[in-house]
């Protein structure tokens, strides 16, 4: 068994310290700002009618838990964002892969993709209410105009920038196109590949808010929209709320298959 | 006298431009034997990287011939830097080339490892690149490189991203596995102290669009090596006359 120096032991002490300290502000940030929030509003600092308060959120919590539809509201949100992350992730991927394979095609692809990334999607709204019709069909699509051109904008660099001694090595070897892609594009974009991973299940997500926003009867988009309709802003603080811990659950998912495909 | 292997006459290569043509090599010409060691010197951007990548057949020559002796020639390329995949294990990284041409048998696979343990890496067979020095970062390489079983090692620049004392000690590594493993090699270098200790012949170049200047043969009264012979009293006179034919101005 291996002994550690007093050195070390210090050395391991200090960062248990700095980590502890860490999460000891993290915290105490965010219940500060909470006391705050709830004392300027008991103390009618500020107007609860306009702003809420934690403990208005707390009961519309509760009272949306009791009738059941917090979860139902919550599930489809996250169905619909999980069913765009993955299309857009297949998607970006072929057509990453596609643009790898020819550049002459990558060429020609170039400006459209630059200019539809670019493009502020919110204003295709009513044309993709138009075309596609004002249902779930409606979210998923606001949701891959969003994600899918940053997806593959994002994958290809990636597999543009490998190393070109990795491949030259490959080619001596006489490795043909297909061998490349698999041997060395594909894992040493490892890390490309899971960041876009995180940008894209961010990405969706905005996309579904914005999409439930637009057209929709159900999901936290929906109640945003519905809340602020009948001035209910304990509703819609609530569902932002849910909103951002629904989105850091997400990304934690990700990290945590990074994780996993590390090991 | 050797066997003649390859033979490259009146080799030229252009590189076309929207601007124009760049001529890059004029016109080179000689021949290797087997199991020599053949060193091209010659003046930075001469041409020397693409006379190896036109003789791996990675780049096209514009005219000239390039002729093997030998039917079926395999050829083993070993780059500046060592492009070791820093997601491979040791042996899966000098297994690469055998997978990639289908020819990873077990006697294949057993010969890697043979060289692996002959050559000071036993202990990080199963290891990743990460955990390996410079030198034995670029004697793994080497190793990628002979599994394929080369007639002809193609070495560009092999030594030259290495600190000068890992550049010596593994100069005479080098040698001595092409030597043991009775290998054919073409190094180009742009250092010459490195050619002069390490060939058996140099080819000089002469600046771009290249030609050849002249062709020594590397005698010495004590060869041994690399590191022995750069102490051989002919070692600096080879040296004045390559620098001499390099005609260096700054």
């Amino acid at each position: 068994m291996s002994t550690y120096s007093k050195e070390h032991i210090d050395f391991l002490k200090e960062k248990r310290k700095e980590k502890r300290l860490i999460l000891f502000f993290q915290i105490a940030i965010i219940v500060f700002f909470l006391l705050l929030w709830e004392g300027a509003s008991r103390l009618g600092v500020i107007n609860t009618f306009l702003s809420s308060s934690p403990s208005g959120i707390i009961k519309t919590m509760i009272s949306l838990f009791q009738d059941g539809s917090l979860i139902s509201h919550i599930l489809i949100t996250t169905y619909e964002t999980l069913l765009s992350f993955f299309l857009a992730t297949i998607i970006g991927f072929i057509v990453a892969t596609i643009l790898w394979y020819s550049k002459i095609v990558a060429k020609i692809i170039d400006p459209y993709l630059t200019i539809l990334n670019s493009l502020p999607k919110v204003a295709l709204g009513p044309l993709i209410i138009i075309w596609v019709g004002a249902s779930i069909h409606s979210i998923i699509f606001m949701a891959l105009l969003i994600s899918t051109f940053i997806t593959i904008i994002n994958i290809y660099n990636g597999f543009r920038e490998t190393d070109e001694n990795y491949i030259r090595l490959l080619k001596s070897f006489g490795a043909k196109k297909r061998q490349i892609f698999l041997k060395v594009v594909i894992p040493s974009n490892y890390h490309t590949l899971i960041n876009t991973l995180k940008i894209n299940i961010s990405m969706s997500f905005i996309g579904v808010i914005m999409g439930e926003l637009l057209v929709s009867k159900q999901g936290l988009g929906y109640l945003i929209m519905y809340g602020s309709q009948v001035f209910n802003i304990n509703l819609v603080i609530t569902a932002v709320f849910i909103l951002g811990l629904l989105s850091y659950l997400m990304y934690f998912s990700i990290s945590k298959l990074e994780c996993l495909i590390k090991k | 006298m050797k066997n003649k292997i390859l033979e490259i006459s009146h080799l030229t290569k252009n590189y076309q431009d929207l601007d124009g043509e760049i001529e890059a090599v004029r016109d080179i010409s000689f021949d290797v034997y087997e199991k020599e060691f053949l060193a091209i010197v010659g003046p930075s951007g001469c041409g020397k990287s693409t006379l190896l990548s036109i003789l791996s057949g990675l780049e096209n020559k514009s005219g000239g011939n390039i002729i093997f002796h030998k039917e079926n020639v395999i050829l083993g390329y070993m780059l500046q830097k060592d492009s070791l995949f820093p997601w491979l294990n040791i042996l899966d990284n000098c297994l690469l080339g055998l997978k990639i041409t289908n020819n990873l048998t077990e006697s294949n696979k057993n010969y890697v490892i043979h060289l692996l343990e002959t050559y000071g890496l036993k202990d990080f067979i199963y290891k990743y690149p990460n955990s390996l020095s410079g030198g034995m970062r670029q004697r793994v390489a080497l190793i990628r490189t002979l599994a394929i079983h080369p007639d002809i090692l193609l070495l560009d620049e092999a030594l030259s991203a290495l600190d000068y004392q890992t550049r010596l000690a593994l100069s005479d590594d080098l040698h001595h596995i092409i030597k043991q493993e009775g290998k054919t090699a073409i190094m180009i270098t742009h250092d010459l102290a490195e050619a002069i200790s390490m060939a058996d012949r140099i080819v000089v170049l002469t600046k771009r669009p290249s030609v050849v200047k002249n062709i020594y043969k590397v005698e010495m009264t004590d060869k041994k090596n690399p590191i022995h012979n750069r102490k051989c009293k002919e070692f600096s006179d080879y040296y004045e006359k390559i620098w001499r034919d390099l005609d260096v101005h700054i």
